[in-house]
């Protein structure tokens, strides 16, 4: 397998290096999207999930990376794609910012972010020659680079992919889901705040989710309360109520409410594994629940 | 515009037609002919229906959820306070319009006599329709929303962003190019994964030579209502945005803290600020009204010294 760094040069000037053009196309990566599903780098990756919302700065990428943290305790191996080119946070919360991309001959090798490779991670952070450069690209450009990453990165073996997303109904999602279709995903995680501003928005993403065909799982209510942690008085900072009733109105599954946790957010920025630092945590029997209830789904879809 | 080739140099790039890419786009011949490339007729015509708008004013944020459309919505209540004082606030977000809720709004556009609305929200029959756009399209209503709204004499046009740096916030800075736009109120919360994209964001505003009022720190500590102690539920592990704006040279317009009622008089459609007028919160607030409208002033008599000069 040869590796070589590619010069990424300004974010401007990103897709014009691309794998696909400095290395040989894989077997199966050229025609119709049909063809897609038997070959290609997605061939490998037993289920998709994708980690979606309407609304922003509800939690989404602290949810996938949780999500991902708690499937690799349950022994499994992870991947995350992160498609939010504008606000990619993921590869902070695993302290793998700055690192390399490398190419192979499938493609983009993913950022392994432990010795053991069970969680790989691929995200526009890393093609930025400075992470506070923006990423200012309109539509075409951004669908261009999404459905690079989701055929170009060489995941390999792996038994879950989190993707996560930015908010919206636009462009990233659905050029992400126009290119993950063949490899049938398995549904989306819809994330919301139990206040009524980020219900209003969520709405309209499980419209989304059901215009185009995707199985929604369920919803996650995030924020949910705030133990304080002087007198452990609980308040509902955001609201309340609102998760459980949006996934009534929608006729999905409710998958449980995660309270804030300031300590969950701190572990994140420092690049800590919550699941295994902060078992006591508030958080923590939410987050497993709703892991558990994710692999029994993936073991109902594979029987 | 909806099958756009797999490298597309853009529509306004200098190769746009030309290159290898482009065999077989239909608008082929069109970005060849250098029609792309010239300027839209509509940043003109803008420009003449912002005659009668004094300032602009757009609230932005690398990061979503830290509050714009709370700041925006409590930004046009508390300048609307002045009865003598006209001002519009138009919600670009077109997938997650949050105005009309924050606002009471249903379908009328008009809060109080002197503050009217537009946003995609009075677009939409039902709360479940999803816009489920392309950029092109988004910016086609951003441009429509600009040029084809009668905003009549307005002191104050506040403009609501999603977050992001993409077709949204290219489309309004381009359009009122011509308009002049006084400045962007940055908003974030204290933590890094926000600082990090806000970062982003006040990049873009100096790419696109947009002035920056200042920044914004929302949900800066929350008292408990029962012990009154602090807490930082979104701790400032690199030092909020204290220390963003010293490294950047930005002004720290403020800090508004959590109180868990903005969040239910934002759902109830009401101004939190005539709710609870003695929270600090509200107190926050005001104070950085009167310097973004200090700001304002300040900036217009700058431009009335040159225009005499």
């Amino acid at each position: 397998m040869t590796a070589h760094s590619p010069t990424w040069g300004s974010p401007d000037t990103l897709v014009g290096s691309t794998p696909a053009s400095s290395g040989p196309t894989p077997r199966g990566m050229q025609g119709q999207h049909g063809k897609y599903s038997e070959c290609g780098n997605l061939a490998g990756v037993r289920h998709i999930i994708l980690i979606l919302s309407g609304k922003g700065g509800v939690g989404k990428s602290t949810i996938s990376t949780e999500l991902a943290l708690a499937l690799r305790h349950a022994g499994k191996k992870v991947g995350i794609l992160d498609v939010d080119l504008c606000g990619p946070s993921i590869p902070r919360m695993l302290q793998v910012q700055g690192r390399a991309v490398h190419q192979c001959d499938s493609g983009w090798v993913p950022v392994f972010v432990d010795q053991e490779q069970s969680i790989a991670l691929m995200s526009v952070g890393f093609l930025l020659e400075k992470p506070d450069e923006a990423v200012v690209w309109r539509g075409p450009k951004k669908n261009a680079l999404i459905k690079q990453f989701v055929s170009d990165v060489a995941w390999g073996e792996l038994d879950y992919l989190v993707v996560d997303t930015p908010p919206g109904t636009s462009d990233e999602h659905i050029a992400t889901l126009e290119a993950l279709r063949p490899y049938k995903p398995l549904g989306a995680l819809v994330v919301t705040t139990p206040q009524a501003v980020s219900v209003g928005d969520v709405r309209r993403e499980l419209t989304f989710c059901r215009k185009t065909g995707l199985q929604v799982m369920g919803v996650v209510e995030n924020m949910s309360s705030f133990v304080c942690p002087h007198c452990a008085e609980c308040t509902n900072v955001f609201s309340r109520g609102g998760g459980e009733e949006l996934a009534r109105h929608a006729g999905v599954p409710f998958l449980g409410s995660v309270p804030l946790d300031p300590e969950l957010t701190r572990s994140l920025e420092e690049g800590r594994d919550f699941i295994q630092e902060f078992p006591k945590s508030p958080a923590f029997p939410a987050l497993i629940s709703i892991t558990q209830k994710i692999l029994d789904r993936a073991l109902a879809q594979l029987s | 515009m909806e099958e756009v080739p797999h490298d597309c140099p853009g529509a306004d790039s200098a190769q746009a037609g030309r290159v290898a890419s482009c065999q077989g786009c239909p608008n082929q011949l069109l970005c060849a002919s250098g029609a792309g490339a010239a300027p839209d007729p509509a940043i003109e015509e803008i420009k003449e229906k912002m005659k009668t708008v004094k300032h602009k004013i757009l609230v932005l944020s690398g990061k979503g959820g830290v509050g714009k459309s709370t700041f925006s919505a409590h930004l046009a209540h508390g300048l609307a306070e002045d009865e003598n004082t006209q001002i519009a606030l138009l919600d670009i977000d077109i997938c997650g319009p949050s105005i009309p809720k924050i606002m009471g709004l249903e379908g009328e556009q008009y809060v109080e006599d002197n503050l009217g609305v537009m946003s995609v929200g009075f677009l939409l029959s039902s709360p479940d329709d999803a816009v489920i756009w392309r950029g092109p399209k988004k910016n086609g209503m951003i441009k429509q929303f600009l040029r084809d709204v009668d905003w009549g004499e307005v002191d104050y046009l506040i403009v609501d962003t999603p977050p992001g740096t993409s077709d949204e916030h290219l489309s309004v800075v381009q359009y009122l190019a011509a308009a002049h736009i006084d400045g962007a109120v940055i908003i974030t919360t204290p933590q890094e994964v926000a600082l990090q994209d806000v970062r982003k964001e006040i990049s873009f505003c100096r790419k696109v030579k947009l002035p920056i009022i200042g920044v914004v720190e929302n949900m800066s500590g929350f008292i408990c209502p029962k012990c009154k102690k602090e807490s930082q539920i979104f701790p400032p592990t690199t030092g909020g945005a204290e220390v963003m704006c010293q490294e950047l040279k930005l002004p720290l317009l403020g800090r508004v803290p959590l109180d868990p009622h903005i969040g239910k008089s934002c759902d109830k459609g009401q101004s939190f600020m005539s709710e609870a007028p003695d929270s600090p919160a509200t107190l926050a607030y005001r104070s950085i009204i009167q310097k973004i409208q200090e700001f304002c002033s300040l900036h217009q008599s700058k431009e009335e010294n040159l225009l005499s000069s």
